[in-house]
């Protein structure tokens, strides 16, 4: 049995070296997308400042960019290192998914990425917009592999366990391509990405404008960011709710977590608005409710219902008595008992064989478990709730708090007024962070919400993890707290200068900081 | 499409040709990072050097994660005991590596002095560190590594890091170490002018001298001894991936593959012509041709250790039978067969653009192009 020390340190070196690089992903989305419409602008109109824009905010993106890249390699790494049961079990999908990302996408976006940076002088207009867009093109599809291997991991399809490797097996990449919650989570991570890009430039630029610096340079990414963001912000928005609704379909214990659905009710459901969810009890005090509203949302009907927690537990036990069958025909089969009988069983109850795996953490003796253990098993199928119920809030909060901040910005954009809102420039500059919440909030909430497990009914966590020491570990974490503590240090000091350096760092002679202060303000436009 | 046993081959050799990749690009760029404080004497000959690599390292190093995705896919015990097993030396190639991407980035963005020459010495670990621990990695493959698996398949490792760092497995990290900073000379020699030049094609030369002496020295070692695990029984080269399925011992010959298929000493015989031809060839300025020797001497040394080692992946020394063979190591059938047609279909595209933007970006990087680029260049 795998030490609770080795597996909860195991998971708090992941889930901080998977958000911290997450900080970097979501701006690299949104930024590569704007470069290219930023770019397409300066090749269709001529118009030297488009040039400039894309150069800047590609200087912004570069130095976001290379971060990126630092931290995307421990992920690749890691799986290995620290989840090498979950390597062995699952590598047979898992593996390939992440070698496609990098045939497809990481050569594609790592390879043009240098061409952005290094090529204006080298190729035509033409070329270089089309280097711009096919490295947006391969973070884009980063992404689509990204979450087709997450998606998988919560809606496990395409696959069966074969007793002779002990592991899972592909049966139908198309199964694991088209799965749809992939589909749904894709679109809704990259837009959230976009969504990011787009209020980093606004706020930037609101910032440009408050100072009166650069006007006409901030006004056009302003305007550009306030259009490309409320689009995105739409379109998260909208695949959140789709998310709701696959959830609702393959991942119930998730969205009852989320929502603090302990009891079953007679449909449609009411949504709770806030409450203080108590796992104990499994009750929610002070809830404040909204009748109907979770029915519709996770059912899209008014006759469906959504189930509660308790009863998710109960069936749980179902799967569990079920897996121990499986498991004991797995040990037979093992030991060499060929009959059809024990084969038969095998294949009857293999679907629950990862919910038998359960009790490994209590008993060796998985097969022959008694009630007590298989009783403690299905209450660990139920995540956390109180986490996920307020993280989810605080994600759907920032989501909507942007859409405020998206629409006004267009509406203002539009009536040309909206460097005269000071209050509207100040509010965007201080939402910086709030996609940042908003992205790592949501993570927070598709992972923990699918614990116990690494798969979903298929491989539990505790499960999952390399046979290491607590040494080992200890020593890792404090490599990842050190390096990554000082380069965060530098990544926001060298963004932060280059902010405040504006265009000018371009060196064009065309900008703030480069011609005496009445040549600004008679250019400004 | 193929057999199961044709597929197993059919991706070791895909495998070999990934990690073929990787060494002949990754490789110049961290021999290049190790030389960067060296070759480079002031800070404009640093940015000359550092932009020889500047707009292509990125794309290069996608070979380092495209050799870790494809060893997860194909053979994903391999990968799990590898990486879990190593855990320290895999953890600080990491760290080492971490310097690279920001280092290149963010050295030139500020004038001050102290601020680039400690991201100079950034860039030389990010260039030092990782083929040193790489070359003992492969030292440790011929070896073998203390590991075993259980009854569910769940590897354990048995030594420390510390055990790695046997003297051979250190003569190999000095070779792994060497061949970069021979080939990235040599690229380096195709790539600048002048003082620089000079200075990178007298490494090749002397750098190359010692490489060939030392892979003999090597060579010798592992033929005269290292065991070499043999397959005594097996479930059969066709059967599901299970390594508890087979019997191993210590009685097999080195060059029993090489025996049975002489081809296969073409390998060795382009290491010791290609590494001596290059250096050679770049003491006599002749920068290209010696790039091409390089590329393929390194490359026949790669090859000279996987025909070695076939079907071994890893081999097990306290527990024999646990050891990983391309017949019980692979992903399924039909993960392989998907796993190839992407790769098909995928790797020329990727082989056709990234030549498209080495000829976009070459030439010879100078220090009128760095006093020109000062804003836009690394």
């Amino acid at each position: 049995m795998i030490g609770e020390d080795i597996v909860d340190l195991s998971r708090l070196q992941f889930g901080l070296t998977a958000l911290y690089h997450f900080l970097f992903v979501p701006l690299t989305l949104g930024l590569a997308l704007l470069l290219a419409i930023m770019e397409s602008v300066y090749v269709m109109t001529g118009k030297e400042v488009y040039k400039d824009m894309t150069r800047f905010w590609g200087k912004l993106f570069g130095i976001n960019f290379a971060m990126g890249v630092t931290t995307g390699i421990t992920l690749e790494f890691q799986f290995g290192t620290n989840w090498s049961y979950y390597s062995h079990y699952v590598g047979d999908i898992f593996g390939p998914i992440l070698a496609s990302e990098g045939l497809m996408s990481f050569f594609l976006e790592s390879t043009f990425v240098g061409l952005f940076f290094f090529g204006w002088d080298r190729m035509s207009r033409v070329q270089h917009l089309s280097v711009t867009w096919l490295l947006a093109l391969g973070t884009n599809t980063s992404a689509l592999w990204i979450l087709i291997a997450n998606a998988w991991m919560q809606h496990p399809v395409g696959t069966e366990f074969n007793y002779e490797t002990l592991r899972m097996e592909l049966t139908s990449f198309a199964d694991v391509f088209f799965n749809p919650v992939a589909q749904v989570k894709f679109v809704h991570t990259v837009a959230a990405g976009y969504v990011t890009g787009a209020m980093f430039v606004l706020g930037i630029s609101s910032w440009y404008l408050l100072k009166g610096r650069d006007k006409g340079f901030a006004r056009r990414s302003f305007s550009i960011a306030a259009a490309f963001g409320l689009a995105s912000v739409l379109s998260v928005i909208v695949l959140g709710d789709e998310s709701g609704y696959t959830d609702g379909e393959v991942q119930k214990v998730k969205l009852a977590a989320i929502e603090a659905a302990w009891e079953t009710e007679k449909p449609p459901a009411a949504f709770t608005v806030v409450g203080f969810p108590d796992q104990e009890r499994q009750e929610t005090r002070y809830a404040l409710r909204i009748p109907y509203v979770l029915g519709l949302i996770a059912t899209r009907s008014i006759d469906e219902e959504v189930k509660g927690l308790k009863e998710l537990r109960e069936s749980s036990l179902a799967h569990i008595r079920s897996g121990q069958i499986a498991y004991g025909a797995l040990e037979r089969i093992r030991a060499g008992d060929a009959s059809a009988a024990v084969k038969a069983d095998f294949e009857a109850h293999k679907a629950d064989l990862g919910f038998a795996l359960l009790l490994a953490k209590y008993t060796e003796g998985i097969a022959g478990a008694g009630e007590d253990l298989v009783q403690k098993a299905a209450t660990d199928t139920i995540p956390g709730v109180a986490p996920l119920f307020w993280t989810f809030r605080i994600m759907v909060a920032s989501g909507f708090a942007m859409l405020f901040i998206f629409v006004m910005a267009f509406y203002y954009c539009a009536k040309r007024v909206a460097d005269h809102k000071r209050w509207l420039l100040k509010l965007a500059v201080w939402s910086i962070p709030l996609p940042w919440i908003a992205a790592e909030t949501g993570w927070f909430v598709a992972e923990y919400g699918r614990q116990p497990w690494t798969i979903s009914g298929v491989l539990p966590t505790h499960l999952s993890t390399s046979s290491l020491s607590a040494g080992d570990l200890w020593f890792s974490i404090a490599g990842f707290a050190f390096f990554y503590t000082a380069l965060l240090v530098i990544e926001l000091y060298l963004m932060l200068k280059y902010v405040k350096l504006g265009p000018s760092s371009l060196h064009t002679g065309r900008y703030h900081f480069e011609r005496p202060a009445a040549a600004l303000s008679s250019s400004a436009a | 499409m193929f057999d199961y046993e044709t597929m197993r081959v059919i991706w070791w050799v895909i495998t070999g040709a990934v990690a073929t990749g990787f060494v002949l690009t990754v490789g110049f760029d961290f021999g290049i990072g190790a030389l960067l404080p060296f070759v480079g004497r002031n800070d404009v000959e640093r940015r000359v050097v550092i932009n020889t690599i500047g707009p292509t390292w990125d794309g290069n190093q996608v070979w380092l994660i495209l050799l870790g995705g494809a060893i997860f896919a194909v053979w994903p015990a391999v990968y799990a005991t590898l990486f879990s097993g190593l855990y320290i030396a895999m953890l600080l190639v990491l760290y080492a590596l971490f310097f690279r991407p920001v280092g290149f980035d963010y050295r030139s963005k500020l004038e001050s002095p102290r601020w680039r020459n400690a991201w100079d010495w950034g860039l030389f670990i990010g260039g030092a560190v990782p083929p040193v621990l790489m070359g003992v990695l492969v030292g440790n493959l011929l070896v073998g590594l203390p590991f075993h698996l259980d009854g569910s398949l769940r590897t354990f490792y048995d030594g420390s890091f510390f055990g790695l760092l046997m003297p051979f497995p250190l003569l190999c990290g000095v070779i792994g170490l060497l061949a970069c900073v021979f080939h990235g000379a040599v690229y380096l020699s195709c790539r600048t002018e002048g003082a620089i030049e000079q200075r990178a094609r007298r490494i090749a030369a002397i750098g190359g001298v010692v490489l060939v002496v030392l892979i003999v020295l090597a060579a010798a070692w592992v033929i005269l001894g290292i065991p070499r695990p043999e397959i005594l029984t097996m479930a059969g080269s066709g059967a599901p991936s299970n390594p508890m399925a087979k019997t191993v011992d210590f009685s097999g010959s080195w060059l029993a593959n090489f025996q049975a298929h002489p081809r296969m000493f073409v390998a060795p015989a382009l290491a010791l012509l290609g590494v001596p031809a290059a250096a050679a060839l770049a003491g006599a300025g002749r920068a290209a041709a010696a790039f091409a020797a390089s590329a393929v001497g390194i490359g026949g040394l790669l090859w000279t250790v996987g025909f070695g080692l076939f079907p071994f992946m890893l081999i097990s020394t306290t527990d024999p039978r646990s050891s990983l063979t391309i017949w019980d190591a692979s992903a399924s059938h039909r993960n392989l067969q998907w796993s190839l047609a992407i790769t098909l279909v995928f790797l020329p595209i990727v082989l056709l653009y990234t030549q498209w933007a080495y000829r976009v970006i070459w030439g010879k990087v100078t220090a009128a192009d760095i006093a020109k680029g000062e804003h836009t260049l690394y």
